[in-house]
């Protein structure tokens, strides 16, 4: 279709989208950047001075240790997250149409229900004398309480926990509509198991399980609360960094420039997913 | 390739399991006697009492209720707006600012809740309702657009064409003929919204005022200072609202285009 000249009617419905978006969406990202790039007042606001400053501050040990730190914790549970959630993926597109739409629905409600309760669940679960305590030490596994809330171990869980269904849907959503006949006729051109599934299916369901990574490793990284909650004060994540310099510290323009670095690198993984999987938009989102 | 063995089917037992348990004890220890939810003291409603007791909870609960429903009902109408209209018009720029709009939902969370403050007290807008309506409708929005152009993309464009030609104008089309077909996308994308909405706690915490409490908000804050069993009971109350909301969204996307699609409602979420 020729984009016409003529002005037309329906343009007037596009107007508040695009206004709400340069105004409340673009605005905002902008203001972040130059914000970053401003020095910090004396007591509280900024000066409209120009600084690189803060993306130096970035650079001190303190603070590129909370960006290893986090990046390691992301690593981690993205891992992990495959791990348990790739075959769930896979396992569940073989199923029935009538049990896949089962499972859809019951994965559904972890993954619209507010994280926050979820993760209340595994305090009642991991708190001293708790639930895994009494199954742990009734087995006779251990004998004495694990303590295992507020440690690294407690927010790993609560990682996987929070963002496991966004692998499960993505790897699912490639999974589904792989043509599974390309996978027999491997096998009867005799490929191994292991040969068919790595030449064939897992190069098929490849963009789904790039999506599902970048769909955990990105919030891995921002979500402060998990942190938080489960960890205590000893994992501190970039996105605790970020409250902490915004709430506490009262340090916008450095908060900005954190929030950039984290923005850059998570554009760039996207980016980097584009490239990869030869795809537009993240498998699974649509 | 039929794949006979079990195992796998146990795994996705053992695992579907796995992922209801934290859920399934915070419902029973909501009824639990005893203070600490440690041990079992049998059935009470106690905390359901002392949870309706609780003034302030309800009017965090208010808030949540004009917060979710302001939210969903702009998003709505922005989001369904720019879904049509993006399908009929064709203007330079088109795809950035359709690209941007869809943004807030790839965002992590706490850039866009710490965009929003800086920007907020940069227009010198007071922290309160009003900025919490405008934080959650830029998330919201992306929902409800990506589900009407879904829909648009599978719906019998002669029908509105048949409309035109027979000599109706384009707004009597849009309301008679259009606008009953992309309902049910546009109703299961604002239960969507108003189930995100009404759990989001990263961005509100940025954005609240000091009278604009939500419910999330107060679930954050108890479980920081100290647990007491009051918020079992709330935390279970706020999941049966999200499962009635999300059942009657999965309803009206079966109704609106046949079966298979809460697929498509739990697909497009991205967060």
């Amino acid at each position: 279709m020729k984009p016409k000249r003529r002005f037309r009617s329906e343009t007037l419905m596009l107007v508040p989208l695009y206004v709400f978006t340069l105004v409340f969406v673009l605005g905002p990202l902008v203001y972040m950047v130059i914000l970053s790039f401003l020095q910090r007042a004396e007591t509280w606001g900024v000066t409209n001075e120009f600084t690189v400053q803060n993306y130096a501050g970035i650079l001190e040990p303190v603070y590129l240790n909370t960006f290893v730190e986090s990046f390691k914790l992301a690593t981690l549970s993205t891992l992990l997250i495959i791990l348990l959630g790739y075959p769930f993926g896979y396992f569940m597109a073989k199923l029935s149409q009538k049990w896949k739409g089962r499972m859809m629905m019951l994965l559904m409600i972890p993954f619209w229900t507010s994280s926050l309760i979820r993760l209340y669940g595994w305090i009642i679960i991991f708190r001293a004398n708790g639930i895994l305590d009494k199954i742990l030490m009734g087995l006779g596994i251990t004998d004495a309480p694990l303590k295992l809330l507020y440690t690294y171990p407690a927010v790993v869980v609560g990682m996987i926990y929070a963002l496991l269904p966004f692998m499960i849907f993505s790897v699912y959503s490639s999974a589904e509509k792989m043509d599974w006949s390309l996978v027999e006729a491997a096998r009867d051109l005799g490929a191994s198991r292991i040969r068919a599934f790595l030449t064939v299916t897992l190069k098929m369901t490849l963009p789904g399980l790039l999506s599902g990574v970048i769909l955990t490793f990105v919030p891995s990284m921002g979500l402060f609360f998990i942190a938080d909650i489960l960890g205590g004060n000893k994992v501190v994540l970039v996105g605790s960094l970020i409250q902490d310099q915004l709430m506490k510290a009262h340090n916008w323009p450095f908060a900005a420039a954190l929030s950039v670095i984290l923005t850059l690198l998570t554009s760039l993984l996207i980016v980097l997913y584009r490239r990869l999987a030869g795809v537009k938009d993240l498998e699974g989102l649509v | 390739m039929k794949n006979k063995t079990v195992l796998p089917n146990v795994y996705l037992a053992v695992l579907m399991i796995l992922m209801y348990v934290p859920i399934v004890l915070v419902i029973i220890f909501s009824f639990n006697e005893n203070k600490l939810s440690v041990r079992w003291d049998g059935f009470s409603w106690r905390w359901y009492e002392a949870l309706f007791a609780d003034r302030a909870m309800f009017e965090s609960l208010v808030n949540s209720l004009i917060l979710g429903g302001s939210a969903s009902l702009a998003a709505a109408v922005i989001g369904t707006l720019g879904a049509v209209g993006s399908s009929k018009v064709k203007l330079p720029g088109k795809d950035a600012v359709e690209y941007l709009s869809t943004l807030p939902m790839m965002i992590p969370e706490i850039i866009l809740g710490m965009v929003f403050m800086v920007f907020f007290s940069l227009i010198g807008l007071p922290f309160g309702m009003m900025t919490l309506i405008i934080a959650h409708t830029a998330f919201c929005i992306p929902y409800v657009f990506m589900l009407v152009r879904a829909r648009l993309v599978g719906m019998d464009k002669s029908l509105e064409e048949a409309a035109l030609d027979l000599g109706a104008s384009k707004i009597y089309a849009f309301f008679t003929v259009v606008l009953p077909l992309i309902a049910p996308a546009i109703l299961s994308g604002m239960l969507l919204s108003f189930a995100m909405s009404f759990d989001d706690v990263i961005i509100s915490m940025f954005v609240t005022g000091v009278d604009s409490n939500t419910l999330p908000l107060r679930v954050y804050s108890q479980i920081k200072t100290g647990v007491t069993p009051e918020i079992n009971a709330l935390c279970t109350l706020i999941l049966l609202v999200t499962v009635l909301i999300l059942a009657l969204a999965a309803v009206l996307s079966r109704i609106g285009r046949g079966k298979k699609e809460p697929e498509q409602a739990a697909e497009i979420e991205a967060r």
